[in-house]
């Protein structure tokens, strides 16, 4: 089947129930989404599909028919490299495996609510565990990003 | 910008102990010669200057540091680099980081002897070792320079990677690279004196932080090769339990599945691909052999523990009449029982390895936290000798002591896939988190009994502590080192050295032997010991009359440690008492691996009940802060671990032994909404480094659960404080 | 038969004990109401009351079983499982019902429930309309004669007329997924149709709410 990954039509020769994690994963080599529970617990697999975050790990290729889906290695916009930037800027990650999906939330997040406050980030980003427990740089970066994007 | 993108070590299945196979005879125990290094890595990079094991200078002028240690978030990449490059008096634009592979001859941590990555000693053994390669490197370079412009080596300057003469000459590392190499190695190197530092003490970039922001950096999970089998393996239910036979009928139906075979972990399956390889496991139907199971449930192991709980148990520490004073002591007894449940370590990336076996040497890609042990597990199961087993050391994401057992668990049982697969392909084993969390390999259940006596007079006149739990050490090659006289001080560590002077005081361990397989875990014995001593201490002085902080300060040696954290931590946080309005307060101070860590947490009732941390203060003393920014983030992670396990954190067995939390739906993390404030300060100091990726964890626990009581009068007897998965 | 339904709205902190009697009760009513009687086999009760009365306590299986309180909870976060504890992660309902920007409920629960390989979670439940009921038709704490009164009431259900409610629960497709909720998930008694029938019916005889 065919599905459209980072803007491009990507043919996936797997079975339809096949979760899109692996799918990038395996088939296409995007490694930069994680799996971390494989439940939609964690949310180290998040990837954005037509602009929101989404649980790779519990989306099959089966519901992708038309939809965009975006990772890690290609997410672009002010948003993106506002997060990144401030990820990069305040060295957030320690052993960093959960990060692709933390900002891809974090991503989410701004393209919604650009100014979001304390409670708002904990609400965005409460899907995602980081078992180093860096999240207060997560806030702090998220806060930096904002003010980027603020201008 | 790219200046701090590491050149990570995933990639194609290629063993890089053969670039160090080239070396042949060492000339030193840790400075090898370069050219073995040049002529491999030079085919693709300019050639490499390597002037030791540890140190690579690029013609472009870039600076490669080694670390032996693994780099899975405690900071090692960062401050063995700058380490390095203070020495160097490289800039830090300059550094790059890659892992050292499995070779304890040039790797070997020095605290350990062996190579091994655990008891937050990266920073501390490395220290010395490199800083004179630092300076061994540059001294290099300088005698290059000398060489070539014909002036003394004395009157050359070296500063932000620039090499320099009055003469105005000047010239970047990477020009002299290869002639540096031709040097002779100093064996005498003099050391800066600490005043002159310019990189440690300052807060400088991580080398990781723009791959990990970029997913660009690779774990073990991604390595990939055209010719890769993914194994998952089938495991019982029960601990113990073996597999006799399995039906694969219904998994040959799954695209992609190749074949099962029975290993010792259980049934392995293999596949093309991941999905269908957990498809085909799930497929599978397998006998079991459950006659050597254990088959315990939590609440027996506790109802068991207290009973041995109430006899005192192999002694440990004791001075004085401990006992006596606590039998005759009436209304002055305080008494108190704290039970600890098995945690799971359930680090970000769960357990993998690729492993490639050729029949006569297995080439090993992964995150592995002890290569000596490692090499020695994977060895004997594929019944070659280690030095035919080479590890190329990946990023992990997170350990926090699970990728580093006594007998390398998942290593072993990634060979022994390979060895079942039967062909000279990589054979990438990985495990699910419901594998993760039903594999064993915990933090033991503990059960403490704690008394002590409280005199007219506010005095503590004894305390008797009785510890209830799984030994660590023992069954391992660790137990000669660590089990002495039928005690493991891992299991004691933290409550039978605790600072505070009491006249009569005695610490006993009863160490039952249960099927269920335990491990280290961030801060190992401390986890539980400096929970139960911070807190029943706060009930004595309570009892005392006494404020938490005076009533510590004055049971401390004046000269200890201890002390220093403590009025730090107050002053940060401004210590007015245990409690104001709808906030209680609780301190406690406790040393791990060296390091001294005072906490203060406070604490409201949340909307649910349970207690909600809202502002965490923390002083630490490390030695000299070689990375300000790391022991930050160290004592922040570290407070979000500990607090997360105290708060949530259950691994419990059902009656017949299984594992009830088999995933993060039920075994809760800390999420952000449930993170505090943290502040923290770092006690100057010009001690030796001691480590931080474990210290910060045991204190907050115990801080938290003396605000509780403040707050509410409720003494914590069983963690976590919520239980049931949610609240 | 239910008359009262006590759901609890909290674990507290310290104790075991703490999910015990409020959640466990609902529990042992959601296992214990099996199947649902159809509409016709109340026709044996004369009086038009104590007919509605008996139909929408026969209804109170389905209304009171995790499978619709789970999205009808009393506070901003759904609840979850057979157990009926709060959602983990800790999702908030946000402005429109459908999560919080950045944390939707369409991060994780697809157009369909997606069947999982997995050994902890068998299936993540899903519908193309995932969301929570309004606060204002939360029924997570309240008595069968509460939740009664309030989806009578169109200022707290959503403006609806007895027809449109009973439209609601016979057809809604939502309401339909608590009958086909995916692998690993009890679904309320009955079918949707034998609930939609005894809907009909308690209207019919006069849509008659228990007391309390």
């Amino acid at each position: 089947m065919q599905i459209s990954i980072n803007g491009r039509p990507r043919e996936l020769d797997v079975d339809v129930d096949t979760p899109l994690l692996w799918a990038l994963r395996d088939d296409l080599g995007l490694t930069g989404t994680k799996f971390g529970c494989g439940i939609a617990q964690c949310g180290a697999c998040t990837v954005l599909i037509d602009g929101n975050p989404v649980r790779s790990c519990v989306t099959p290729v089966s519901a992708l028919e038309g939809r965009d889906v975006v990772t890690i290695e290609a997410v672009s916009g002010p948003e993106a490299e506002a997060v990144q930037k401030a990820w990069v800027g305040l060295d957030v990650p320690q052993c960093g495996y959960c990060q692709s999906g933390q900002i891809m939330s974090a991503i989410g997040l701004l393209k919604i609510e650009p100014k979001p406050d304390d409670q708002a980030i904990n609400d965005a980003m409460a899907g995602n565990i980081c078992r180093c427990a860096t999240y207060p740089k997560i806030r702090a970066a998220i806060h930096a990003a904002a003010k980027t994007l603020e201008g | 910008m790219n200046l701090h993108i590491p050149q990570l070590t995933a990639g194609p299945i290629t063993s890089r102990r053969n670039v160090l196979k080239g070396f042949g005879g060492l000339l030193l125990a840790t400075y090898v010669p370069m050219q073995g290094f040049a002529q491999e890595a030079g085919a693709q990079k300019p050639a490499a200057l390597t002037p030791n094991a540890f140190v690579r200078i690029g013609r472009d002028d870039t600076v490669t540091i080694l670390s032996k240690h693994i780099e899975f978030g405690q900071g090692p990449w960062t401050g063995l680099a700058t380490l390095v490059a203070e020495e160097l008096d490289a800039d830090w634009s300059q550094i790059r980081v890659e892992h050292a592979p499995g070779d304890a001859k040039l790797y070997a941590n020095l605290a350990m002897g062996a190579q091994l990555t655990g008891g937050s000693t990266a920073i501390a053994n490395s220290y010395e070792q490199m800083r004179r390669t630092g300076a061994a490197a540059r001294a290099m370079l300088v005698a290059a320079a000398a060489d070539a412009w014909k002036v003394p080596a004395g009157e050359i300057r070296v500063s932000k990677g620039v090499i320099s003469h009055a003469s105005g000459k000047s010239s970047g590392f990477g020009a002299f690279a290869e002639a540096a190499a031709r040097m002779p190695i100093p064996q005498d190197v003099k050391l800066k004196d600490p005043s002159t530092f310019t990189l440690i003490g300052t807060d400088l970039p991580k080398p990781d932080s723009f791959a990990k922001s970029h997913g660009q950096a690779q774990f073990t999970i991604d390595l990939r090769d055209p010719d890769m089998v993914v194994a998952l393996v089938a495991r019982p239910d029960k601990f113990g339990a073996r597999a006799t036979s399995f039906d694969d009928s219904a998994a040959r139906a799954v695209k992609g599945y190749l074949r099962s075979a029975i290993v010792p972990q259980g049934v392995v399956v293999f596949a093309k691909a991941t999905y269908p390889a957990m498809k085909a496991r799930a497929a599978l139907k397998i006998e079991w052999d459950e006659s050597k199971a254990h088959a315990l449930g939590t609440q027996a192991i506790v109802a068991d523990y207290r009973e041995l709980a109430k006899k005192p148990g192999k002694v440990a520490e004791a001075r004085g009449t401990p006992l006596d004073k606590i039998s005759a002591g009436g209304a002055r007894v305080v008494e108190h029982e704290f039970v600890f449940p098995y945690l799971a370590h359930a680090p970000m990336e769960t357990l993998d390895a690729v492993v490639k076996f050729d029949g006569k040497t297995a080439a090993c890609h992964f995150g592995s936290q002890g290569p000596t042990i490692d090499q020695a597990a994977i060895a004997t199961t594929l019944g070659i000798a280690p030095e035919n087993v080479s590890i190329d050391v990946a990023l992990a994401g997170g350990s926090f002591g699970r990728r580093a057992t006594a007998g390398g668990d998942f290593a072993a049982e990634a060979a022994a896939c390979a060895k079942a697969f039967g062909e000279n392909v990589p054979v990438k084993l990985l495990w699910t988190r419901e594998d993760d969390l039903r594999g064993g390999f915990y933090r033991p259940l503990y059960v403490h009994r704690m008394r002590g006596t409280v005199e007219q007079d506010g005095s503590i006149s004894a305390w008797h502590h009785t510890i209830v739990g799984q030994s660590i050490m023992g069954g391992t090659p660790f137990e000669k080192m660590m089990v002495k006289d039928g005690i493991d001080t891992t299991s004691v560590e933290g409550a039978s050295d605790m600072p505070y002077r009491v006249s009569d005081f005695q610490c006993d361990l009863h160490s039952p032997t249960l099927g269920v397989p335990v491990l280290w875990w961030r801060s190992v014995g401390h986890t539980h010991t400096g929970f139960a001593v911070e807190a029943f201490l706060d009930m004595l002085l309570e009892k005392a009359g006494k404020d938490p902080i005076e009533g510590r300060l004055a049971l401390l040696d004046p000269k200890a440690r201890e002390v220093g954290v403590l009025q730090a931590v107050a002053k940060l946080a401004q210590w007015r008492g245990r409690k104001a309005g709808d906030r209680g307060y609780g301190v406690a101070v406790h040393k791990s691996f060296d390091t001294y860590v005072a906490q203060i947490a406070e604490v409201m009732r949340g909307d649910d009940g349970a207690p909600k941390v809202t502002h965490v203060w923390c002083a630490v003393d490390c030695g000299v802060a070689v990375n300000p920014n790391i022991i930050r983030a160290q004592m922040e992670g570290g407070i979000g671990f500990g607090l997360g396990h105290a708060l949530f954190a259950s691994l419990d067995l059902d009656d017949s032994g299984k594992v009830v939390q088999t995933n993060f739906d039920t075994y809760r993390a800390l999420r952000i909404g449930d993170m505090p404030k943290v502040h923290v300060v770092i006690l100057p100091s010009g001690e030796k480094p001691t480590g931080v990726g474990e210290p910060g964890v045991p204190p907050i626990g115990p801080a938290v659960a003396n605000a509780w009581r403040a707050l509410t009068g409720e003494a914590v007897a069983q963690l976590p404080f919520v239980r049931g998965g949610t609240a | 038969m239910i008359s009262r339904i006590i759901l609890a709205t909290a674990v507290a902190a310290t104790s075991a004990l703490a999910m015990g009697s409020f959640a466990q009760g609902q529990q042992d009513a959601a296992k214990a109401s099996g199947d649902l009687r159809p509409a016709s086999s109340f026709t044996s009760i004369g009086d038009p009351t104590q007919r509605s009365l008996a139909l929408f306590e026969e209804a109170g299986k389905v209304i009171a079983h995790p499978r619709c309180v789970n999205c009808h909870p009393a506070s901003d976060r759904p609840l979850q499982g057979n157990a009926m504890k709060p959602h983990q992660p800790p999702v908030v309902r946000g402005a429109a019902n459908m999560g919080a920007p950045g944390l939707q409920c369409t991060t994780c629960h697809g157009e369909k429930n997606t069947p999982l390989v997995t050994t902890s979670i068998r299936s993540v439940p899903g519908h193309p309309q995932w969301h929570l009921a309004p606060i204002e038709m939360a029924w997570e704490g309240k008595s069968l004669g509460q939740i009664c009164e309030q989806i009578k009431d169109p200022a707290r259900n959503g403006g609806k007329d007895l027809a449109a409610l009973h439209e609601h629960m016979a057809h809604d497709s939502l309401v339909g997924w608590g009958w086909t909720p995916g692998d690993g998930r009890d679904p309320a008694p009955g079918t949707q149709a034998v609930f939609g029938e005894i809907i009909k019916a308690w209207i019919a005889t006069g849509a008659v709410c228990p007391k309390g």
